[in-house]
């Protein structure tokens, strides 16, 4: 029904297309492309895929989050690579665009770090007439980098990160900290906190930990993609506040686990709900949502883990509707979230992304099977 | 009869054509700044140029967060103005030399290669600026800046990965071409009897330069110098990837900052629709800025003659 | 004072200022020497740094799947660019040369002074504004995309097509017109026939400028184009890819694989617009020299 109004406009556009000159001589060039991504040679996929068949071809376009993009677009390179009849298109446009784009019914599945809030839900069943699921495909974690050459697995309590990144905390031999690490020897430098300046998922995760833990940071800061920082140097992306981290003696900044492995940043542990201090890993970011109840609609957050669970953590989703696919779609996407969530493990891990876990990939792929089945 | 109502018809295409410009330039103030309106409303028009928060909601329909300029009003001032004091000495110097000192052989290449300067995207004065130019050659400038006048709060270390005085350099390199070229015109405009009247009694060429050429040229040069203000101003790509992004006004020029037009870019993805609005109100500031700046800078310049327009553009 | 001492002090002050200009000339070279370092630094470092990944993979493929590996390219971005300049063109330089031809043939119309005035005003809104515009007027209700991308770059090009315009036409010279009047022509087969004809050569110049300065565009795309991972041929409501757009993510992500990229595409993105300019301006200076 409403699917039907985007192409159909897509369509009229097109219409006008021979008039363009350009896209023209470039059509002749690029035909075999214009489909999918580029069929070079792709190590992770279990076969390249060769030409595409003549038959009809099934295309699936989503957009979303930028954080699991890297990962999504391999599985997507390893499906279409054993599934040469689909086609699907990721657009690392970032949460915010991705859930517009899906409530405007411009894209198949949407992306997003975080789940959708109840305004969202309500304007999307509202332009679709049918229900918004909501499936998790990876977790990350936010790891806690800084720079004290001396200083080795350092270890930091919610109350303390709360202090340092309100700008309370100010030196790094502060009692506080002092306190948690009594076999390090803490110089009495300035603490130089760095924290992302653009919006992401990666702050919203931060915040609303920490938001959760301490009433403090609840009063003065609060949570969301962008907050408003009481102290510290702002840094674009990843990158930015690593390269503030790195660069400067005495730094702390948050940033992506992956991104941390990755570039072997030095990271602190941090004791979670049951008071154990844990190191962001894998391992202890898939334990994180071990004991934590997740509502039906797997919209959740990972607040008060605990056991080995690493605290800072939380997932991302794709967004998918019960209703108003192309049959061919619907069965595409799901054969590609059941291959996903059932075979994209090691993919994930590759890089640095850890998979959900047995139980909630259960309920993931319950999720998944909904897709299209109010029809 | 067919071409004189041929004439009719190419009056009225030619000036529909004209018109479009005035009635695109209308329309681009009426969209945005409808578009803006409740921004503004909510936040009122002072507290948003003043204000030092922004803390953005998430709300599909409604203005529900914080939305205040002052930090990104204060890193485009700061950023331009570092612009604008390095690049001004460097062009007019470049101008001065053009105009007066160079023989043809040289004027001719020189010109183009300052063109070529300012055809060069601003994406790869970003990439360059990141990569090579700010880790290589300005790191250490910085460093011995910071050492040397660390005790002023303007030079307080330690020297962040990305900065205001980073973002500031690669600007100026940028409107160089720009503010040069205003400058070479108003200097060749400069009567040359004035010139031989001057070498006649004895000047040197400098004194030439000094005594003739620049007072005459005074109002052309401050016209230059706004117009690359405001080019500075309005320079979104090579910021957004220097600059870092700052959330406070710091006084040390050696520490991440924003701009209104980095601010943009940066945060434009990741943005629920009430805060797309709010950096719709951001860009609807930054353009009035840089009009009003704009429209003084021609004015000026205009007084001076008409000068081709080729350079301004 | 002695003649002798006068003329002494007067040589010394006459050496000093000998010495002054000689100090301040050297400046002015070192001035000019300034400039072109940074010319010299952004494409030396851009084509050393560009070329390993630069080949054929590069210019021909998408984006390969594995973002973190070597290898894929960004043909997605050239044929986006390309596609986005080639509609701004459409759009800009017709009505660009009209309106050029609007102030040089109809001075005395009333609204001439202020549509010069403001269209050289147009030439300083920054282009991320341009984008806002666009994304207030289009893209809210029609989504991303070729076309509003497109629109966006004529709206940079425009100002830039009538300055230049205007001032080639002036330049044609008032004895050609008259012979056409003689010859019995009307105003418009003159304009057309006699005037345009005349200043073809830069009017290509100019224009061909513009498109050079639409290409190197990245601010204005990231608000109306968006981002495409393949090439699109959609005319309009899919996201659209660009040159300066894939450079600018690539430059600040985490893999230096990409990083790698974005310099080939700097590398790609600078010839194709230094080669544009160059040609352009030699065409114009054949044409005026």
């Amino acid at each position: 029904m409403t699917d039907t109004r985007m192409p159909l406009r897509g369509r009229a556009w097109r219409a006008a297309l021979p008039l363009l000159i350009v896209g023209a001589f470039t059509l002749s060039a690029c035909q075999s492309t214009t489909t999918g991504p580029s069929t070079s040679s792709n190590p992770s996929s279990p076969s390249n895929p060769s030409s595409p068949g003549n038959g009809a071809k099934t295309s699936l376009l989503g957009a979303g989050a930028t954080f699991p993009d890297p990962v999504y677009q391999e599985w997507i390179g390893a499906f279409v690579g054993a599934n040469p009849n689909v086609s699907i298109t990721y657009e690392p446009i970032g949460s915010g665009g991705g859930v517009e784009q899906f409530i405007g019914q411009s894209t198949d599945f949407g992306g997003s770090d975080a789940f959708m809030t109840d305004e969202e839900v309500a304007a999307a069943k509202k332009a679709r007439d049918c229900d918004v699921l909501h499936i998790p495909t990876v977790f990350g974690a936010v790891a806690i980098a800084y720079n004290l050459p001396a200083v080795d697995g350092l270890v930091l309590d919610s109350a303390t990160i709360a202090g340092i990144f309100m700008g309370k905390i100010t030196k790094w031999n502060d009692d506080a900290i002092a306190a948690q690490n009594p076999a390090a020897t803490l110089p009495g430098t300035d603490i130089i906190v760095a924290h992302r300046s653009d919006g992401s998922g990666t702050t919203s995760i931060f915040t609303t930990y920490l938001d959760h833990e301490s009433s403090d940071w609840h009063d003065a800061v609060g949570k969301g993609k962008e907050v408003e920082w009481p102290t510290g140097v702002g840094g674009q992306g990843n990158d930015g506040v690593a390269a503030a981290v790195a660069q400067n003696e005495g730094g702390i900044g948050y940033v992506e686990l992956s991104y941390a492995i990755e570039n072997g940043l030095a990271v602190a542990s941090v004791n979670n709900a049951d008071g154990t201090s844990v190191e962001p890993t894998l391992a202890s970011t898939a334990a994180a949502a071990d004991g934590i109840q997740i509502p039906d609609d797997l919209r959740f957050n990972i607040l008060d883990v605990g056991g080995q669970g690493y605290p800072i953590a939380g997932a991302t989703w794709v967004l998918a509707y019960t209703c108003g696919y192309e049959q061919p779609k619907a069965d595409a996407l799901k054969a590609f979230l059941h291959w996903s969530l059932e075979n994209g493990d090691s993919i994930a891990q590759e890089l640095h992304y850890a998979p959900i876990g047995d139980a909630l990939q259960k309920q993931a792929l319950a999720n998944v099977d909904r897709i299209n089945a109010d029809g | 009869m067919t071409a004189i109502r041929g004439d009719t018809a190419f009056r009225w295409i030619a000036t529909a054509s004209g018109l479009a410009v005035l009635a695109m330039l209308a329309l681009m103030i009426g969209s945005t700044t409808l578009d803006a309106l409740p921004v503004f409303a909510s936040q009122g028009v002072w507290q948003f140029l003043t204000g030092t928060t922004w803390d953005p909601g998430i709300s599909r329909t409604e203005i529900t967060g914080t939305y205040q300029a002052g930090v990104f009003l204060y890193g485009t001032l700061l950023t331009s103005a570092i612009a604008v004091v390095l690049a001004v000495p460097v062009s007019v110097g470049i101008a001065l030399f053009l105009s007066e000192v160079a023989g043809p052989r040289v004027r001719g290449p020189l010109i183009a290669l300052i063109d070529l300067l300012a055809a060069i995207p601003s994406v790869i004065y970003g990439l360059w600026g990141l990569h090579f130019f700010a880790p290589t050659v300005l790191k250490p400038i910085a460093q011995a800046l910071s050492g040397a006048l660390g005790a002023v709060p303007t030079f307080a270390g330690p020297v962040i990965a990305f900065n205001v005085f980073y973002a500031g350099i690669v600007l100026a390199i940028m409107i160089v071409p720009i503010i040069s070229a205003i400058a070479r015109e108003v200097f060749v405009a400069v009567p040359d009897a004035q010139r031989d009247a001057a070498y006649a009694v004895g000047a040197t060429r400098w004194e030439v330069m000094r005594s003739v050429v620049l007072p005459r040229s005074r109002p052309g040069i401050i016209g230059a110098t706004m117009l690359g203000f405001g080019r500075a101003l309005g320079e979104t790509i090579a910021v957004a990837l220097l600059i870092g992004g700052g959330t406070v006004i710091g006084a040390s020029i050696f520490k991440p900052g924003e701009t209104v037009a980095a601010k943009i870019v940066n945060t434009f993805q990741e943005s629920a629709p009430e805060a797309v609005r709010a950096l719709i109100a951001l860009g609807v500031t930054l353009f009035a800025i840089t009009i009003a700046i704009n429209i003084a800078a021609r004015v000026i310049v205009r007084r001076m003659g008409d000068l081709s327009g080729e350079a301004v553009a | 004072m002695t003649a002798a001492a006068s003329l002494r002090v007067r040589s010394s002050r006459a050496r000093g200022r000998a010495r002054l200009n000689r100090l301040m000339t050297g400046l002015l070279v070192i001035a000019a020497l300034l400039a072109i370092m940074p010319l010299v630094l952004i494409i030396g470092v851009t084509v050393i740094r560009g070329l390993p990944a630069m080949n054929l993979a590069f210019l021909t493929e998408t984006f390969n799947f594995s973002r973190r590996e070597v290898g894929g390219g960004y043909l997605h971005g050239l044929v986006g660019s390309l596609y986005m300049g080639g509609l701004a063109a459409l759009i800009a330089i017709p009505l660009g040369i009209t309106t050029a031809v609007f102030l040089t043939e109809f001075p005395r119309s009333p609204s001439t002074g202020p549509v010069r005035f403001f269209s050289d005003v147009m030439t300083g809104v920054p282009s991320v504004f341009v984008g806002l515009f666009v994304y207030t007027l289009l893209v809210r209700h029609i989504g991303f995309g070729t076309f509003v991308g497109g629109l966006s770059l004529a709206i940079i090009m425009l100002p830039i097509v009538v300055r230049s315009s205007e001032e080639i036409l002036r330049l044609v010279p008032g004895d050609l017109r008259r012979a056409s009047y003689a010859l019995g022509a009307r105003h418009w087969q003159t304009v057309l026939w006699v005037v345009i004809p005349a200043a073809a050569p830069g009017l290509v110049t100019g224009s061909m400028l513009a498109v050079a300065r639409a290409l190197g565009e990245t601010a204005p795309l990231v608000l109306t184009a968006l981002a495409a991972q393949t090439v699109v041929l959609d005319f309009q409501g899919e996201g659209q890819s660009a040159l300066p757009l894939l450079i600018f993510r690539e430059a600040r992500g985490a893999f230096s694989a990409g990083q790698q990229r974005a310099w080939a595409g700097a590398l790609e993105l600078m010839l194709l617009v230094l080669v544009l300019s160059i040609v352009a301006r030699f065409i114009g200076r054949r044409i005026r020299g």
